[in-house]
C-alpha cells in the first residue's frame, strides 16, 4: 500500500514538473521585456516630434481601480468615445475589487498583449510599479488618472483637478449663492483626511481675498464621511448658529446627508449647501430648490483627456516631458506641467439647468 | 493471495482504476488540457514570461495551501491564512519604517507568524473551539490588527535588492528564484505527511479523533502544530508579498482565504478530513492560476473566471459522490473484502 502510495506521488510529482517544463519550452525566445533591464524603461517612448501624426488603430486599454465601479464606468466611458474619434481600439479590464496589487496581474496580461497603451488609476502608488516597468519596457505608454503611481512608473499623469480649483470653486459658489456676505460653515470629512485639509486650507487662504471680506467661517465641522454623523453635525450647526447662511461640505457623503436634512427642514432654500457632489446623489435636491448648485470634476471628460493623451504619447507626438502640448479632441489643446502632470481644469458646476445632463 | 490468474487480473484492475480514478489524475489531466489548449488557442501565452507571472501568482497560494492541508486533513479548517498575511506585511513595513535590519525583521515575522498561528492552534486544540468559528473570529481579528498597525498607509522604500531579489528567475528559464524554497517546503510538508508517523497520525485524525487517542496518537497537540504550521507559511507568503508588490500595506491578500481553501479542496482534500494529498493540492493551486492566466489573456472577465472556479469547485464535491453512488448501485452485493 504504501509502496503504490508512493509511486502515486512520484508520478504525480513527475507529471507536474513535465507540464511545467513544457510550458517553459514552448516559450520559446519571445520574452518581451525580459531582455531590456530597468535602465532601458524611460527611452522607451523616445524623442518627441510634434508634428507627429496620431497613429490609427491603437490598442489603448483602461484600467481602472475597480471594474462596475459607476465613477469609472462613467470615466472609462469617455475613454471609449475618445479612442473611437482616434480609431483605435478600445478594453477595459480590471479586478472586481479595488485592492492595492490586484491590478498587477493585469498589467501583466496587457504587457503579454502587447498594447499600445495602459491607462489606469492606481490602487497603491507603488504595488503596480514593478508590473509597470516592464509593460513600459516592452513598448507600452502609460498615462494614469484619477490617482497616480509614483512619477517614474508613468509617463503622464491626468489629474482631474488641483486642491486650488477645488478650493476656489467652491468659495466662488458659496459666495455667488449667499450674496456676498453671511456666516458659513464647513462640512467636512474627517479631522486627519489629507485631501479635505489641503482644500480647507485653500479654502480660509481664500476667504482673505477682499471680495469674501463680508464671509465669515465660523466652524469647521466632522461627518466623518458617515451618513448619520453628517445628518447630525449639519443639524447642529443649523442650531449653534441661527444667522448661519451657507454650507460649504467638500466630500460627497456629507453634501449628501447635508442636503437631506437641510430639504425637510425650515432652513430650506434659506440656509445654501454647496460642495463637492455626484448629480445622481444631489439630483432631488436640485430639483427642489434645496440646492442651487455645486461641483465636481466631470469624470467622462477625465477619461476622454487620458484617452488622447495615451494615444498622442503612443503616436510620439509628446513624450511626458513639461511644456509640451496636444490637441484632445473636443476638449480642445492642454499643456504638460511639471512632473508629468495634465491638469483636466477647473471643476465642472452642476445645477438645475445642465444636472440632467450627467449620470454617475 | 493472488493464487490463481482471475485474481491477479482484478488486483490489476483495481491498481488501474484507483490510478485513473483518482482526483489527482483529473486534475491533473484537466491541467495538461487547459495548459495545451492555451498554448495552441490563446495568443501570448506560449511565452517564457507566463510561467514567470503565473509561478509568481502561485507562490503565496501554493506556501498557504501547503499548510492548510495539514489542517484539513485532520478535520479541521483556518480561515485567519489570508490575515495573517496581511498582519505579517504590515508589521514588516513597520518594522523597516522604525529602523530594523531587514533579515531582524523578517525573522521576526516569521515568529509572529508562528504566534498567531498558536492562538488559533490554542483555542481549537487547547479549548476544544470548533476551527470554523474561532478562525473566522481571527480571520476579522488580525485583519483589525494590521489596521492598528499600518492604518491605511503603504511602506513601499524597501531596498531595491530585496525587491527584484522576490521577481528574480532563474536564468532565461522564466521561472523565479523564489520558486525553489516552495518546492523545498512542500517537499517537506509532503514527505511529513505522506511518509512519516506524523502523517499518519493526521490522517488518523481526521478520520476518527476518538480512534486516534485510542491508539496513543496526542491529538490535541498534532492540531496545535498543523495550526502553527499554517501560520509560519502564511507569515512566509505574506513577507513574499511584500517584496514582490514592493509595498507593505494592511490590506495585503484581502480574501485570498478563498483562494487557498478553493484550492485545497479541488486538490481532493475532504472538508470532513482524513482523505487527500499534496500532489493533488498543488495541482489544483497550478491549475487555478493556469485558469486565471488563460482566460485574462483571452480578456474574460473576472466574472467568467469566478464563475469557472465556482464551477470547479462543485464539481469536485459532486463527481467523487456521484462516482461512489454509482459504483454501489452497479453491483450493491460485492462482498468487501478487507479495505486497504
Amino acid at each position: 500500500m504504501t509502496r503504490s502510495k508512493f509511486r502515486r506521488l512520484a508520478s504525480g510529482l513527475a507529471a507536474v514538473l513535465a507540464l511545467t517544463l513544457t510550458a517553459a519550452a514552448c516559450g520559446g525566445g519571445t520574452t518581451r521585456g525580459d531582455d531590456e533591464g530597468p535602465g532601458d524603461t524611460q527611452d522607451s517612448v523616445g524623442e518627441a516630434d510634434p508634428n507627429a501624426e496620431i497613429q490609427e488603430g491603437l490598442h489603448i486599454s483602461f484600467l481602472p481601480k475597480q471594474i462596475n465601479n459607476p465613477y469609472f464606468t462613467v470615466a472609462d466611458g469617455g475613454g471609449e468615445q475618445a479612442v473611437g474619434e482616434l480609431a483605435g481600439e478600445y478594453e477595459e479590464v480590471g479586478p472586481s475589487e479595488a485592492s492595492a496589487s490586484s491590478q498587477v496581474s493585469y498589467i501583466n496580461t496587457l504587457t503579454q498583449q502587447g498594447v499600445d497603451a495602459i491607462v489606469t488609476s492606481a490602487n497603491d502608488p507603488n504595488a503596480i510599479c514593478g508590473a509597470l516597468d516592464q509593460a513600459r519596457s516592452a513598448g507600452a505608454v502609460v498615462v494614469t488618472y484619477d490617482s497616480d503611481t509614483d512619477p517614474a512608473c508613468r509617463d503622464l499623469f491626468v489629474n482631474q483637478a488641483t486642491a486650488e480649483g477645488i478650493a476656489k470653486i467652491q468659495i466662488e459658489l458659496i459666495s455667488e449663492q449667499i450674496g456676498g456676505s453671511g456666516q458659513i460653515a464647513i462640512l467636512s470629512a474627517t479631522p486627519n483626511a489629507t485631501n479635505q485639509n489641503a482644500w480647507i486650507d485653500l479654502m480660509k487662504q481664500e476667504l482673505e481675498k477682499p471680495e469674501y471680506a463680508d464671509i465669515e467661517l465660523v466652524e469647521v465641522a466632522y461627518g466623518n464621511d458617515d451618513d448619520e454623523d453628517s445628518f447630525q453635525e449639519t443639524q447642529g450647526l443649523l442650531s449653534s448658529y441661527p444667522d448661519l447662511a451657507g454650507i460649504i461640505s467638500p466630500t460627497t457623503v456629507g453634501i449628501a446627508a447635508a442636503a437631506r436634512y437641510l430639504s425637510g427642514s425650515d432652513s430650506k432654500g434659506k440656509v445654501a449647501l454647496t460642495g463637492l457632489g455626484t448629480p445622481n446623489q444631489m439630483r432631488e435636491f436640485v430639483k427642489d430648490g434645496t440646492v442651487e448648485s455645486f461641483a465636481l470634476w466631470d469624470p467622462e471628460a477625465l477619461g476622454y483627456l487620458a484617452a488622447y493623451a495615451a494615444a498622442a504619447l503612443a503616436s510620439g507626438q509628446i513624450n511626458g516631458e513639461a511644456g509640451q502640448t496636444f490637441e484632445a479632441g473636443d476638449l480642445g489643446e492642454y499643456t504638460i506641467g511639471d512632473g508629468g502632470v495634465v491638469v483636466l481644469g477647473p471643476p465642472t458646476v452642476f445645477d438645475r439647468d445642465n444636472i440632467d445632463d450627467f449620470d454617475f | 493471495m493472488p493464487s490463481d490468474a482471475g485474481s491477479i487480473a482484478a488486483a490489476r484492475r483495481s491498481v488501474l482504476r484507483s490510478v485513473a480514478g483518482s482526483w489527482d489524475f483529473v486534475l491533473l489531466v484537466i491541467l495538461a488540457a487547459v495548459l495545451f489548449g492555451a498554448i495552441g488557442w490563446i495568443d501570448n501565452f506560449a511565452e517564457t514570461i507566463t510561467v514567470t507571472f503565473l509561478l509568481l501568482d502561485v507562490i503565496p497560494i501554493a506556501l498557504m495551501a501547503t499548510a492548510l492541508t495539514l489542517v484539513i486533513v485532520t478535520g479541521e479548517i483556518d480561515l485567519s491564512v489570508a490575515s495573517i498575511l496581511g498582519l505579517t506585511s504590515a508589521v514588516l513595513g513597520q518594522l523597516w519604517l522604525s529602523g530594523f535590519p531587514l533579515e531582524i525583521a523578517i525573522a521576526l515575522c516569521v515568529l509572529l507568524g508562528a504566534v498567531l498561528g498558536a492562538v488559533n492552534g490554542l483555542f481549537v486544540a487547547g479549548l476544544g473551539l470548533p476551527s470554523l468559528a474561532v478562525t473566522i473570529g481571527t480571520l476579522a481579528l488580525y485583519r483589525g490588527l494590521a489596521y492598528v498597525v499600518l492604518g491605511d498607509r503603504a511602506v513601499a522604500d524597501f531596498p531595491f535588492e530585496w525587491t527584484t531579489r522576490a521577481i528574480s528567475t532563474i536564468g532565461d528559464t522564466g521561472i523565479p528564484v523564489a520558486v525553489l524554497p516552495v518546492i523545498g517546503l512542500a517537499l517537506l510538508f509532503g514527505v511529513t505527511l505522506h511518509a512519516t508517523p506524523i502523517g499518519r497520525a493526521l490522517y488518523a485524525i481526521g478520520n476518527n479523533a476518538d480512534t486516534a487517542r485510542f491508539s496513543g496518537i496526542s491529538v490535541s497537540w498534532t492540531k496545535f502544530w498543523t495550526f502553527v504550521a499554517s501560520g509560519v507559511m502564511s507569515s512566509l507568503a505574506g513577507i513574499f508579498w511584500t517584496f514582490r508588490y514592493a509595498s507593505a500595506r494592511a490590506d495585503n491578500g484581502l480574501g485570498l482565504e478563498l483562494a487557498v481553501v478553493a484550492a485545497v479542496l479541488l486538490g481532493g482534500v475532504s472538508i470532513f478530513g482524513g482523505r487527500g494529498n499534496l500532489i493533488g493540492v498543488l495541482a489544483a493551486v497550478v491549475l487555478l492560476a493556469t485558469l486565471q492566466r488563460t482566460l485574462q489573456l483571452a480578456s474574460a472577465t473576472d466574472e467568467v473566471l469566478n464563475l469557472v472556479i465556482g464551477s470547479l469547485l462543485i464539481l469536485s464535491v459532486v463527481v467523487p459522490n456521484v462516482v461512489q453512488m454509482l459504483r454501489q448501485r452497479i453491483r450493491p452485493t460485492v462482498l468487501e473484502g478487507p479495505t486497504p
